[in-house]
């Protein structure tokens, strides 16, 4: 259950007030700025999973791009072969992704640390090759992937804020939900079982259920992110969910604030938006050296001045503004 | 068969022109043109980037002698690193916020796929594609997108028929990479050998992530293959034809034309190695001395030597730059229509122009039925030192 | 036969590159307990080093032996700016680090001497004094020489005071420092033979996969998986894993039904399943955890 108290006024006003600035920025921006938001928080509803799974449970993963595109090409496949409509596959891509995420955490349980990450790492590196073998070409549309249509307008709105519109109020109710979880009995022996997972079976938790249902509910946002990242871009194909989309997502997790919810979107944002930046640097001048140069610098600069991510920095922030001053 | 060019010829036209009732001119004024272009200047492809470099150079070139029709040409290159959901960020920037006239020279297979719809939704041109693939000449589904180069599927069939006449019982094994491209080659060859597809002993494919081919070119030979094709791109086509060497593999070995540069994967894999390849060839190996005299060369090389004097001469890449730089020039300046569908127009209305560093007797044409510029290649043979052109201009159109 | 024979030696070679990789990342990871993504990246960037030293002077060995040295101390010149700010920070924050440096390397290769392929000769002759096709002089000598780096390593680390100092900083920092190491410069030198070390693996795989500034990429996946299915607090194993690893996938790709197309997708998963029985690695040690 979750304690009354916890919930301050001021916790839900704040969260009343992010929710309805999101769904201002649709209106006083352009289309192609609603299409990028929408990508960033696609990446943000994963990096919430990832967050969940490694901030709060203590097991690494930098495999979560099999379960991004798994999320994907369910969508995509329902779509195009069965003609569902893209939002009605979302059930069904959350129910795989659990799946899969679930199964996964068996085998999981006996690695730790490293060598979990390389179980992941074996996952995600192996999902776009089989993705592309020919024996399910049929079904995956092989290497050149599948073309669908994006989800269409709704209320008046533009095809790219509809989509903003839905991606982000799934985000929002995730959002909601994991902090609902956190803050029950469950997410207390979730986070126990990361601090001390031996203290933690000691005392009566069943940390291999914990723990595979964690991997399970960080591959369903997973899937969940890859299946609006799909919608947002009209088309799936093997390489694009590539080992790379797990280390980006790993790479906006930790600078959004690894340990915390708002983060993902932070960190969803950072990804999308960092690039864009980079690469507004870079074009500067010509003795500037390339964007990926220069992202690279942002992350090693803020992994010193932000070690507990963006959010961590606005806690820090909010703690000092807190503090009364001195006189 | 004349009937039904003309009809088409109509249909293309009026779903040109359907739409728009005022002539779409974003991008466009007096005194400029606003181009678009996606590279990958990052990531696994990014060897092609040269080509972004030299069509950049070019037009930098262009504006400081006043530009085309007194156009200054602003021209705008975004990195998407061959990833396809980044071309569709990055393209969507370039028309919805830089509000290009056109996208042109886009690179890669996937990455064109990924924009494709859109570009034809939007209504801009998606001119002169840089990639093989057949699907950029439909003008009637997909009248704002054109390729350049001749498909894959061309060049295939051509070695599919050099096959089958001139090997006694040949037994085929094919290298390929295994993505939108590698398939696409090797899915034309397996049509130009029709109900011979059987002749094939061995398919085996590879990942760009793969650090050799060492494995797959040892398994080939054991197939007891006595013909290779190679279908990768220059680090592997490299890697394959020195392996082979190195095991005393001596197949008749086809190489795709994507790696036929002498610089990038002859020499690398060893000029001696690389005897009696065969592939087929629609523009000027640079480093082959027969075309030294010629104006053509003379023409690029100054230009070089003027613009880009450190670039590695050797990369066939500048060349591919510099000619389609020029396509597009000479479409431009002929153009009286200066309005998005215009351009298009005018893009399908090329005839038999001759670009300075594709070969002599290979034309560009196009026509509102006929999306494929260049359609034609010849066979050559490497004798140590550079590409022997033998037989004649094969032209697919005809 | 021969064939089987061919894609073993051939596997062995290739895997020594991982070997190498796969040691320089055990190296860091026992003095530093990091593990540095960007190993693959600065190894190709040591490569490319060589590649302009021999482009200067003519002599590839001369180049090697620069290039190794220059990595060496640029490898202990990271760990002490770039690296040290986030010693004690979370490790995810130094992961993010070692991505940001992977970044880096990759596109500032690329930017300073293009993305076209470059050749790197052997560095060993090509006349063996006998012909066979079963292995080229060159995978012949990358074998030998990672093995022959192998035992440099073991006998550094066993034999040396710095080895000993080094493995004392890493297991137990307070203690090391009470006896007067000074773990902070341990780290450094960790690194730094990690860099040397990584340029060794670079040299010797250019001519095989020719020099590019994605040369790297393939290896440090297989260098990884190498390390970890040999046990990463084990040298000998991370070489034998990378040696495995190698193996394994030539074999993969020939032998297993549907191998030409999942060829690594198979290797990983045998990696995985070994784990399962082993989960230190197959010459890893578990280590005892206090509650």
């Amino acid at each position: 259950m979750i304690r009354p108290n916890a919930l301050t006024a001021k916790l839900v006003l704040s969260f009343g007030a992010l929710v309805v600035l999101g769904c201002v920025v649709p209106l006083v921006v352009e289309d192609y700025d609603s299409y990028q938001i929408t990508v960033a928080f696609s990446y943000g509803i994963a990096i919430l999973g990832l967050n969940i799974l490694t901030g709060y449970n203590g097991q690494f993963s930098i495999g979560h791009s099999a379960f991004f595109a798994i999320g994907a090409y369910t969508a995509a496949i329902m779509i195009s072969h069965f003609g569902w409509h893209p939002y009605a596959t979302l059930p069904f891509v959350a129910i795989a992704a659990f799946m899969v995420g679930f199964l996964f955490g068996f085998p999981a349980l006996r690695l730790e640390g490293l060598y979990l990450a390389l179980a992941t790492f074996a996952l995600a590196v192996a999902t776009p090759q089989i993705l592309k073998v020919d024996a399910l070409e049929e079904w995956t549309g092989g290497v050149q992937g599948l073309f669908f249509d994006k989800p269409d307008a709704i209320l008046g709105f533009s095809i790219d804020q509809s989509l903003y519109y839905v991606t982000w109020i799934v985000f929002v109710v995730l959002m909601a939900l994991t902090w609902a979880l956190l803050h029950s009995r469950s997410g207390r022996a979730i986070m126990a079982i990361r601090d001390n997972p031996i203290a933690a079976s000691t005392m009566g938790i069943n940390t291999a259920l914990y723990k595979t249902t964690t991997f399970g509910i960080s591959a369903m946002f997973a899937g969940l992110g890859g299946a609006f990242f799909a919608f947002a871009n009209a088309f799936v194909s093997p390489d694009t969910f590539n080992f790379f989309i797990a280390v980006y997502l790993l790479v906006g997790s930790v600078v959004g604030g690894i340990v915390s919810i708002p983060g993902a979107l932070l960190g969803g944002l950072f990804y999308v938006f960092g690039q864009e930046y980079a690469e507004e640097v870079s074009n500067l001048s010509e003795l500037i050296p390339p964007p990926w140069v220069t992202f690279g610098i942002f992350l090693i600069l803020m992994m010193y001045f932000a070690p507990f991510g963006i959010w961590g920095l606005i806690e820090r922030g909010m703690a000092r503004l807190k503090r009364p001053s001195s006189s | 068969m004349k009937l039904k060019r003309i009809l088409l010829a109509a249909a293309a036209a009026s779903v040109l022109s359907g739409g728009a009732a005022v002539a779409d001119s974003t991008g466009i004024t007096d005194t400029s043109i606003k181009i678009g272009n996606t590279n990958p200047y990052s990531g696994p492809a990014s060897a092609y980037s040269v080509i972004g470099k030299a069509i950049s150079a070019y037009f930098k070139e262009l504006n400081t002698e006043g530009g085309i029709n007194g156009r200054t040409i602003e021209f705008i290159s975004l990195d998407d690193g061959y990833s396809p959901p980044r071309t569709v960020q990055q393209v969507r920037k370039l028309v919805e916020k830089e509000k290009i006239a056109f996208l042109f020279q886009s690179l890669g297979t996937p990455t064109n796929s990924a924009i494709h719809k859109y570009m034809n939704q939007k209504k801009v041109p998606q001119l002169f594609v840089a990639t093989g693939a057949s699907k950029w000449g439909q003008p009637e589904k997909y009248p704002w997108t054109m390729g350049f180069q001749p498909t894959y599927d061309v060049e295939g069939e051509i070695y599919a028929k050099y096959v089958l006449e001139n090997v006694k019982d040949p037994k085929i094994a094919v290298l390929f990479q295994n993505d939108d491209y590698g398939k696409d080659y090797r899915d034309g060859f397996l049509r130009g050998l029709g109900d011979k597809k059987d002749l094939i002993v061995s398919m085996l494919p590879y990942e760009t992530t793969d650090p050799t081919v060492d494995s797959q070119i040892l398994a080939l030979k054991d197939s007891g293959a006595n013909v290779f094709v190679n279908i990768s791109i220059p680090k592997f086509a490299a890697q394959a034809i020195r392996k082979s060497c190195e095991i005393g593999w001596k197949p008749l070995h086809l190489l795709n034309n994507v790696s036929s540069s002498v610089s990038a994967t002859l020499k690398p894999a060893g000029l001696d190695c690389s005897k009696d390849l065969i592939t087929a060839q629609w523009m000027k190996d640079p480093t082959d001395p027969q075309w030294a005299d010629t104006a053509g060369y003379k023409e690029w090389s100054a230009w070089m030597d003027k613009n880009l004097p450190d670039a590695d001469r050797g990369d066939v890449n500048y060349g591919l730059g510099y000619n389609v730089s020029k396509l597009l020039h000479h479409v431009l300046q002929n153009c009286e229509d200066m309005t998005r569908k215009g351009i298009m127009g005018c893009a399908a209305n090329v005839k038999d122009l001759e670009l300075p560093m594709v070969l002599p007797g290979i034309l560009v044409n196009t026509s509102p039925t006929d999306f494929y510029p260049i359609q034609a290649a010849q066979l050559s043979k490497f004798d140590g030192e550079k590409w022997a052109l033998f037989g004649s201009v094969i032209d697919a159109t005809k | 036969m021969d064939l089987f024979l061919q894609l073993t030696l051939a596997g062995l070679a290739i895997g020594s590159i991982y070997a190498c990789v796969a040691l320089a990342v055990v190296m860091i990871y026992q003095a530093t307990d990091h593990f540095n993504f960007a190993q693959g990246e600065m190894a190709m960037f040591s490569t490319f080093v060589a590649w302009a030293l021999f482009q200067a002077t003519g002599s590839i060995w001369l180049a090697f032996v620069l290039a190794v040295a220059a990595s060496f101390i640029a490898g202990i010149i990271i760990e002490r700016v770039i690296v040290k700010p986030v010693e004690s920070a979370p490790v995810f924050n130094q992961i993010i680090v070692f991505i940001g440096l992977l970044m880096i390397f990759n596109n500032l290769a690329g930017w300073f001497w293009e993305h076209t392929t470059k050749t790197l000769p052997s560095l060993f002759p090509e006349d063996l004094g006998f012909e066979t096709t079963l292995i080229s002089p060159h995978n012949l000598g990358v074998i030998v020489f990672t093995l022959a780096l192998l035992l440099v390593v073991f006998l550094f680390f066993k034999f040396t005071k710095v080895g000993l100092a080094m493995k004392a900083a890493a297991a137990n920092p307070d203690s090391a420092r009470l006896v007067g190491v000074s773990v902070g410069w341990m780290l450094a030198l960790g690194w730094g033979l990690a860099s040397a070390i990584g340029a060794v693996g670079g040299v010797l795989v250019a001519p095989i996969v020719f020099l590019e500034p994605n040369m790297m990429s393939g290896v440090l996946l297989y260098g990884f998986a190498g390390a970890l299915f040999g046990g990463v607090n084990s040298p000998g194993g991370a070489v034998a894993g990378g040696l495995i690893v190698g193996v394994l996938e030539n074999w993969a790709r020939q032998y297993v039904p549907g191998g030409s197309e999942l060829g690594l997708t198979f290797a990983l998963v045998l990696i995985v399943g070994v784990l399962m029985f082993k989960p230190a690695g197959l010459f890893g040690r578990i280590v005892v955890k206090r509650v």
